[in-house]
């Protein structure tokens, strides 16, 4: 039962490994990005986890309501995922250039075109 | 305004960009950030000054009380990185019109100096926050602004050093960020010096080992520490040269700081079971670093790239200093991060002068160039003495502090690899000036552009600076000794 209790966490294990396997491994461009989406996606739902309190209700303020999960992991992520996504954006336009001015995105194709 | 003052070094230049897109003409926008730029330093200075007569600032962003709000909280040791940064930041800045024109497709002009202030602003942001969740979103601010910078270069290989720097860099923030995220888990607690409090009575735990070695490596990939530094030869070989300069002279010092800060003010790393360990794992990179960092730059045929290499190398002493630990330590490396950033201005703002008169910096076509350029060589050659670290100019005195702390911890073996390690750098800064002095200029070739005259200001400056701070070492040393002591004295029992 300990793995199921601590489910989210082997996601983000799992998804962590995935994206950085990825980024790592593929020599398309593209592909990278989307290696280091996923990492960083893992990361969000690592901080979104932490956040939950066992039988804490949604963090509206109520009256009748005693225990709260903790939103500030929430509101600290909701910045770091418009910090992924500028990043995404700034690696996509420089995906771009890349292909404009190589003709590939292919890391092995454009290393060949480097050294000549 | 002044009860306002610690915020003020950010809060300029990040308001100043977005400003800054407003202006069309990239005359008016180079003017209007290097006011800003000027107004921040001035604001840092000040700083600075408070902080050696009062102690700490401290700052609570929108009148949320620390540990709850996000506090900016200015000590010597951030205040003293501050002015260096905004110094570095605004002399860069003046001297890169020229520069730009020669180097930077026109349609970007306007826009590269709204890069430029925002990467500046996320520097400055890095360091004066007291918060590390929002210390992470100006690492991300100055990044990010760094790959359009880097981006902006001539050769389209500087498209593909921007992008191994973003996955690169991506990765190290990440890491930066889980670690952030594991601290908060066991603190409940983001404020770093409330970190600081709550994190001693944890006592050993696992958790917060793993968070400090996550937070570790995503800094030394911005560190760029052997073997974490991949990306910086290439980034700095193809990015603009204005742009290398500005790079050289504040992003690995803020890395640097940023170490620092984690590993002695909220980590107590002095006190840890893990002390030993680390201390050995930092020395021994950083003896490889400069090492290896050193012999690359002596093989190495442009001169540009032959720099980035020795910048790889000086970070090897900085990371040294942290692994002594000590205050004389600590000191030393908070004297070189000072004076290895108007070493390397100098250096490479001379590269960016060489780059507009002879169209590239590799040693064949740098020929000759003592002749052609002899002011800007002249300076040059001050930085490369100082990076040496021969008597009489500031590398010197942070080679000297370092080996002093080296001997005062009995480390006799890793005195000497240091004074070796110069050495190596005696090689390839006499390689430049035998090419430059010695042998004779390929005939027949007119300079295409004119001689820059706030280029070459800049570049003299810098050069005196690292004559004037070999003499008078005031300033470094008495601020880095108070900021050492404050590190390893905010221990809490």
């Amino acid at each position: 039962m300990d793995i199921l209790s601590h489910f989210n966490y082997w996601v983000v294990v799992v998804l962590m490994m995935l994206g950085f396997f990825i980024v790592i491994a593929r020599g398309n461009l593209i592909k990278k990005l989307i290696g280091l989406n996923i990492f960083q996606t893992s990361v969000f739902i690592f901080y979104i986890s932490t956040g939950k309190v066992i039988g804490g209700s949604a963090p509206v303020l109520s009256s009748d309501i005693q225990l709260y999960s903790n939103p500030l992991p929430h509101v600290l992520i909701l910045t770091a995922i418009v910090v992924g996504i500028a990043t995404t954006s700034v690696g996509l336009a420089l995906v771009l250039r890349i292909y404009r001015a190589y003709g590939s995105i292919e890391q092995d194709e454009i290393l060949e075109q480097s050294r000549q | 305004m002044i009860s306002h003052l610690a915020v003020l070094p950010v809060l300029l230049p990040l308001v100043g960009a977005p400003a800054c897109v407003v202006l069309r003409r990239p005359g008016a926008a180079w003017a209007f950030a290097c006011g800003v730029a000027f107004l921040a330093f001035v604001a840092a200075s000040h700083l600075l000054v408070q902080t050696r007569e009062l102690g700490v600032i401290s700052y609570a962003l929108g009148g949320w009380a620390a540990p709850w709000g996000i506090e900016y909280r200015i000590d010597l040791l951030n205040a003293l990185v501050l002015v260096l940064v905004s110094a570095m930041g605004m002399t860069v800045l003046l001297a890169s019109r020229a520069s730009v024109r020669g180097e930077v497709d026109p349609s970007r002009h306007s826009l590269f100096y709204v890069a430029y202030l925002l990467c500046l602003a996320g520097l400055l942001g890095i360091v004066a926050t007291g918060d590390a969740f929002n210390l992470f979103v100006f690492l991300e601010i100055s990044s990010l602004a760094t790959y359009a910078l880097v981006a902006c270069g001539r050769d389209r290989r500087a498209l593909i050093a921007a992008f191994n720097y973003l996955i690169m860099g991506t990765i190290g923030a990440t890491f930066i960020l889980i670690g952030i995220g594991f601290l908060y888990m066991t603190t409940g607690t983001l404020n770093m010096l409330d970190l600081a409090v709550r994190l001693p009575q944890l006592g050993e735990s696992q958790t917060v080992f793993a968070a400090y070695a996550f937070i570790v490596v995503g800094v030394c990939l911005k560190l760029a520490l052997f073997p974490l530094h991949l990306w910086l030869p290439g980034t700095y070989t193809q990015a603009p040269s204005i742009v290398t300069a500005f790079l050289a002279a504040t992003a690995t010092k803020v890395a640097l700081y940023v170490l620092v800060r984690f590993s002695f003010s909220v980590f107590h790393l002095e006190t840890s079971r893990l002390a030993l360990s680390l201390e050995a794992i930092f020395i021994t990179l950083g003896v490889v670093a400069a090492f290896a960092g050193s012999l690359v730059a002596i093989y190495a045929t442009d001169l540009k790239r032959g720099l980035a290499w020795s910048s790889i190398a000086q970070v090897g002493y900085m990371a040294i200093s942290v692994g002594i630990g000590t205050a004389a330590g600590l000191q030393a490396g908070l004297i070189h991060l000072f004076n290895h950033a108007l070493m390397k201005g100098a250096l490479f703002l001379a590269v960016a002068a060489y780059v507009l008169r002879v169209g590239g910096t590799t040693f064949r076509e740098l020929r000759g160039i003592g002749q052609r350029m002899p002011l800007t060589t002249a300076a040059f050659v001050v930085g490369g003495l100082s990076l040496i670290g021969i008597p009489g100019t500031a590398g010197f005195i942070s080679k000297w502090y370092l080996v002093m702390a080296a001997m005062e911890s009995e480390r006799w073996l890793l005195a000497f690899l240091v004074v070796a390690s110069s050495l190596l750098t005696a090689v390839y800064i006499w390689r430049f000036i035998e090419v430059a002095y010695l042998e004779k200029p390929e005939s027949g070739k007119a300079s295409p552009q004119k001689p820059a005259g706030m280029l070459l200001t800049c570049t003299l400056l810098l050069a005196l600076a690292n004559l004037y701070f070999g003499f008078d070492t005031r300033l470094p040393v008495s601020t880095s000794a108070g900021a050492a002591a404050n590190l390893l004295g905010a221990r809490t029992p």
